[in-house]
């Protein structure tokens, strides 16, 4: 060892992670644990979001056909909702559920509401009147017509908005970071503020993809819930 | 309830309102930085939605765009853009909002052009229209409420977006709210959420009033009955559609 050498002559070993380079397979090796926690946040959250948000709106949709002056009343507020920017959202629910995943969820559920219920609307206003008539003459009623008959003419149009909702939750949930509950989100708000472009890519991406792989869960489940489409869809 | 309480009485403080970082000054950046997007937003894609759908090419792209759109997160493009050379300048947010004004209204153009009644198509060449008479004299006319469905969807969603650049420091009334969570200031961020959604549901009501005012066949449509639902500024969801993938 060299008497006058730098005392930091063992410098940085030159890897993508001293570069800042965007895209790095170092990062994902060495952060594999962060960045599977964020998923599996991400994921939970979304799931939590589309599936009440589907009961909701199912609950809301059925009355709506059922009584005559909801309907606008529905269609309204969910449009309005709608409106709202997400960082506002789940500002103001802040008072009522604090720093927490349930700010996130129900910010996420009142925002799928618009869809949904507007997709079950229409996939049940769409099954023909004959066929409702035919299904009450063999003696459906009530729940059973709408669980036997209607709700599966409806699927087609009801995975429709379900993909759209899902599609749209799994992006607006990296908005939840604001409230520390954003999954992915949450990578995204760290790598922003300490300048490291790995982790924003890498977090991006994976919220991309997720999107996509929910999308094709969905289209899957679509087609194995309507076996007699699957002739007439390419 | 005492939270969104507190919010109003931080809102209705004039000392809130004035100086560099108060009210009024977040509200102009806000206005001003969405106004500039929707109007670029526009001018990108209404001439090439106007084309594909006239020519009757490129549905898959037209469509797919929107799909495609949503799939990316608003933050993930903010936080991108902002490493970028661009950093902290006005343009940061703005190319962000122009890039998610874009698909819905090529996507609500596209598809009004392509809905536009075949046979009002047929009888205008019959009658010797030639392109851009049948652009301009009937295809435009009849595709009106649709594209300005898009456009009030468009401008809903970048107004929207216009509250996240607070995330990269951009400007607008976002800001209000994000440094209400840094000092932990609740009031702040109520109030701040308050005004945000106030100018949403304001923006939404000025757009569906301009999509109806601007619509050339408005009094056939009365008497026609209420206006489809994706007429109104929804997103245009088909069962057939294949999303992003």
């Amino acid at each position: 060892m060299a008497l006058f050498g730098p005392a930091h002559d063992a410098t940085l070993a030159d890897n993508c992670l001293v570069r800042n380079d965007w895209v790095c397979g170092e990062y994902v090796r060495t952060r594999r644990d962060d960045i599977t926690e964020a998923l599996g946040q991400h994921v939970t959250i979304t799931v939590l979001s589309v599936v009440i948000g589907f009961a909701v709106a199912l609950v809301l949709a059925v009355l709506a056909r059922r009584v005559g002056w909801l309907r606008g009343a529905i269609l309204g507020t969910s449009t309005a909702l709608y409106t709202l920017p997400s960082l506002a959202m789940f500002s103001l629910l802040l008072p009522f559920t604090g720093i927490s995943a349930t700010t996130v969820v129900i910010g996420l559920v009142l925002y799928s509401l618009t869809i949904l219920v507007r997709g079950i609307l229409a996939g049940l206003d769409a099954v023909p009147g004959d066929v409702r008539e035919a299904a009450v003459g063999m003696g459906y009623d009530g729940f059973r017509l709408l669980r036997k008959v209607e709700l599966p003419l409806a699927v087609p149009a009801i995975f429709a908005s379900l993909r759209v909702a899902t599609v749209s939750t799994i992006a607006l949930t990296t908005v939840g970071m604001i409230v520390n509950h954003g999954g992915l989100g949450n990578l995204i708000n760290r790598g922003l503020s300490s300048n490291f472009h790995a982790e924003v890519l890498t977090a991006s991406v994976l919220c991309v993809v997720l999107a996509l792989i929910a999308d094709g869960l969905l289209l899957g489940l679509q087609r194995a819930l309507t076996p007699w489409r699957r002739t007439v869809t390419a | 309830m005492n939270g969104l309480l507190d919010g109003l009485t931080w809102l209705f403080d004039p000392d809130n309102w004035s100086g560099p970082t108060g009210v009024a000054t977040r509200l102009v950046e806000h206005l001003w930085i969405s106004g500039v997007s929707v109007l670029l937003a526009c001018a990108v894609a209404l001439p090439v939605g106007l084309w594909l759908g006239h020519m009757g090419r490129g549905g898959t792209l037209a469509i797919n765009i929107s799909n495609i759109g949503r799939a990316v997160p608003t933050f993930a493009i903010l936080a991108m853009l902002y490493m970028t050379p661009l950093g902290l300048s006005n343009w940061t947010t703005i190319i962000a909002l122009v890039l998610f004004g874009i698909p819905p209204i090529l996507t609500n153009t596209y598809v009004g052009m392509r809905e536009v009644d075949r046979d009002a198509v047929e009888a205008a060449r019959g009658m010797g229209m030639n392109g851009t008479q049948l652009l301009r004299g009937v295809e435009l006319p009849l595709a009106t409420p649709l594209i300005m469905g898009g456009v009030r969807l468009a401008t809903v969603q970048i107004v929207a977006t216009a509250t996240l650049a607070a995330v990269i420091s951009g400007p607008g009334l976002g800001r209000i709210i994000t440094s209400g969570f840094g000092r932990q200031d609740v009031p702040q961020i109520i109030g701040g959420a308050i005004i945000v959604c106030v100018l949403a549901l304001v923006v939404e009501g000025l757009m569906a009033w301009l999509q109806r005012a601007v619509d050339p066949m408005r009094g056939a449509r009365r008497r026609r009955g209420p206006l489809p639902d994706r007429d109104r500024g929804m997103p245009v969801i088909r069962d057939e559609v294949v999303s992003g993938a």
